[in-house]
């Protein structure tokens, strides 16, 4: 059985977990076994739908406690029931928890783990799994040799598959252990898609020239319904938060469409971005290295092009 | 308190990515080694405010690799830190080398192990995780800030799309990434005092690897940027709307 682990923040499940599970589906069906999902804690959503993605069942720690996640309660909990479960391969979303819980469980299961998968494993010699390596600048081919299974998959590598299933749902008692955390605050982004879930990302570099200058690309963003994102210059001078700060010391993002303003594709910068399906480079410059790495180029001044771009699609979207 | 920081060796962030071997092995050729930023930058810097802050910190480096992460550690001994130990092992399995920093951080009886977010490399971001495992002890991944008072721990993480605050109390094992700290350069007095602190290295005693690297490759290179005129903008919203499909 492939098991998925479904990770929800806020009591709401996260859109990484849809594609864990389109994943695991995909898996279960290439072994020839069932796909199951494992939920902790209570969420707001209609838990069997689920089904849609590809679950069968969906195994739910039904605890209140589980809503505040911590990486060694839930990697116990995981790993326990995997066990009991009879799961072989156990499936993660690349998240951040999906990440911190992933090693976890693998060391408690004696499984061997690849983290960051992009693909589905070849299973005709031996279980080799596809990752990105160098910052996506590479793929590794990793074989796991041991009976039981983890991976966790890159968000957007794989894409959300959803047909028309429900999933029943399975009451799972297990004892949970106290967490040790103790959340003092949340603060959450507001009105805004989290950058690693975005499929439109508009982003800014120091050739937007100061934080005052940062209105035609917002309002860009805001005609797409994009999320915004900068080059790490940007976040250390303190024009635009940390969060957005893309790269390879930053996030590395995946969207369907990234769009560069002002940035002149550092090596870097690429390492956070060049798995976008789309890329359109805005740059004044046309030796700015970032336009051997683009889909679509546009020469010119950001503060003249950016606000015809806007206008043409709020103009296109008009018109549909 | 006693503080463990993982150091790992990564190649420069402009190195050439290229493979020998019939693609099983990443060609070192000419390769610059740096300390793997997230490790130098935010969990290192870290350790050395908390010691700023309270001398009597205790604070040790660790690596798992060969002779040649040598100047890697003793370039981290230059920023800060009292003394490191090298585990000779040159796995590049998690597992691995995560199991050789249990065993040293068991021995060591750590208050606060700091990790990176993950290595530049093999992007695993794995070895915090599996030592929660481990050592049975809270990891906090993705931190971006960390305050003690005490015994008492406060630390800020990131989350999706947003930021998570919590308390807790020794010991932890936090992931580290911006926010957490600024970067330092090395001054001469730090770079000759790196020279007699303290390496001590360890013989490896995990052989068994969970996993095997069969191949690598690189990615099919783009086709080639197509280019729209500037006053054109229309064409740029036709092509991401028709040929991207992707608007
Ligand atoms: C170890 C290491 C890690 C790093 N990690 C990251 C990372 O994670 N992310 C990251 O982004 N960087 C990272 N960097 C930094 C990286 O090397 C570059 O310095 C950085 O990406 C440059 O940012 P930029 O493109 O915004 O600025 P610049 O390189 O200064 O580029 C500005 C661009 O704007 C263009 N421009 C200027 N005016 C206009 C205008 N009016 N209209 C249109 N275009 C204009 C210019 O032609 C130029 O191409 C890292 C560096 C190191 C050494
Ligand atoms: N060989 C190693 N020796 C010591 N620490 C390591 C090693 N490899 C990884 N780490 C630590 O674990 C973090 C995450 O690495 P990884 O899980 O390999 O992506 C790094 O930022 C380091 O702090």
């Amino acid at each position: 059985m492939v098991l998925i682990y479904v990770d929800q923040d806020d009591q709401e499940i996260k859109k990484a977990s849809f594609e864990a599970i389109s994943y695991g589906a995909a898996l279960a069906k290439q072994l020839g076994t069932s796909a199951e999902a494992l939920l902790l804690g209570n969420v707001k959503d209609n838990v069997a739908e689920l089904g849609k993605y590809g679950a069968s069942k969906v195994h739910q720690v039904n605890n209140a406690a589980l809503n505040i996640f911590d990486a060694s309660v839930n990697a116990n909990l995981v790993a326990t029931a995997a066990k009991s479960l009879g799961a072989s391969v156990v499936v993660f979303a690349h998240n951040i928890n999906g990440r911190a819980v992933a090693p976890a469980v693998a060391v408690k299961l004696n499984a061997g783990i690849v983290t960051g998968a992009c693909a589905l494993p070849t299973t005709d010699a031996g279980f080799v799994v596809t990752k990105t390596v160098f910052s996506g600048k590479a793929f590794a081919s990793i074989q796991i040799d041991t009976p039981i299974k983890v991976i966790s998959i890159n968000q957007n590598s794989f894409g959300i598959v959803s047909g028309d299933g429900t999933a029943s749902i399975q009451n799972l008692e297990m004892e949970v252990p106290a967490s040790k955390l103790k959340v003092t605050s949340v603060e959450k982004i507001k009105g805004e898609v989290p950058l690693t879930e975005a499929s439109l990302v508009v982003s800014g570099g120091r050739g937007l020239k100061g934080p005052e200058h940062w209105g035609v690309l917002l309002d860009l963003a805001k005609a797409l319904g994009a999320s915004t994102a900068c080059s790490r210059p940007v976040s250390d001078a303190d024009w635009r938060p940390h969060h957005e700060h893309v790269g390879q010391t930053g996030i590395q993002i995946a969207p369907n469409l990234y769009i560069a303003i002002g940035i002149s594709g550092a090596i870097q910068h690429l390492a956070g971005v060049n798995r976008s399906k789309t890329i359109v480079v805005i740059n004044k410059d046309a030796e700015a290295p970032f336009f051997k790495a683009a889909d679509y180029g546009v020469i010119g001044d950001a503060f003249e092009v950016v606000p015809t771009l806007t206008a043409a699609i709020l103009k296109s979207k008009a018109g549909a | 308190m006693k503080i463990l920081v993982c150091i790992s060796k990564t190649p420069d962030t402009t190195s050439k990515i290229a493979f020998t071997e019939g693609n099983t092995k990443f060609d070192e050729n000419g390769v610059q080694w740096i300390i793997n930023p997230y490790d130098e930058w935010y969990s290192l810097v870290k350790a050395i405010e908390l010691k700023e802050k309270d001398p009597s910190v205790i604070i040790h480096l660790i690596t798992v690799g060969g002779a040649d992460t040598e100047p890697i550690i003793r370039k981290a001994l230059a920023l800060g830190g009292d003394e490191a130990i090298r585990v000779n092992n040159t796995s590049n399995d998690s597992m691995v080398v995560a199991q050789e920093i249990a065993a040293i951080a068991k021995e060591g009886a750590y208050d606060l192990i700091l990790t990176g977010k993950e290595t530049i490399d093999y992007n695993s971001a794995s070895i915090g995780s599996m030592l929660c495992a481990l050592l049975d002890t809270s990891f906090i991944p993705n931190a971006i800030a960390l305050d003690m008072n005490g015994n008492i721990a406060t630390i800020k993480r990131e989350i999706d799309g947003g930021e998570e605050t919590c308390e807790t109390t020794l010991p932890i094992i936090l992931s580290c990434q911006k926010g957490m700290a600024e970067q330092r350069i090395p001054n001469m007095r730090g770079i000759m005092a790196a020279r007699t602190k303290p390496l001590k290295v360890v013989e490896a005693t995990i052989k068994n690897a969970n996993t095997t690297i069969k191949k690598f490759d690189t990615p099919p290179a783009k086709s080639g940027v197509k280019l729209v005129d500037a006053g054109n903008m229309d064409e740029l919203v036709r092509l991401l709307k028709e040929e991207a499909k992707v608007i």
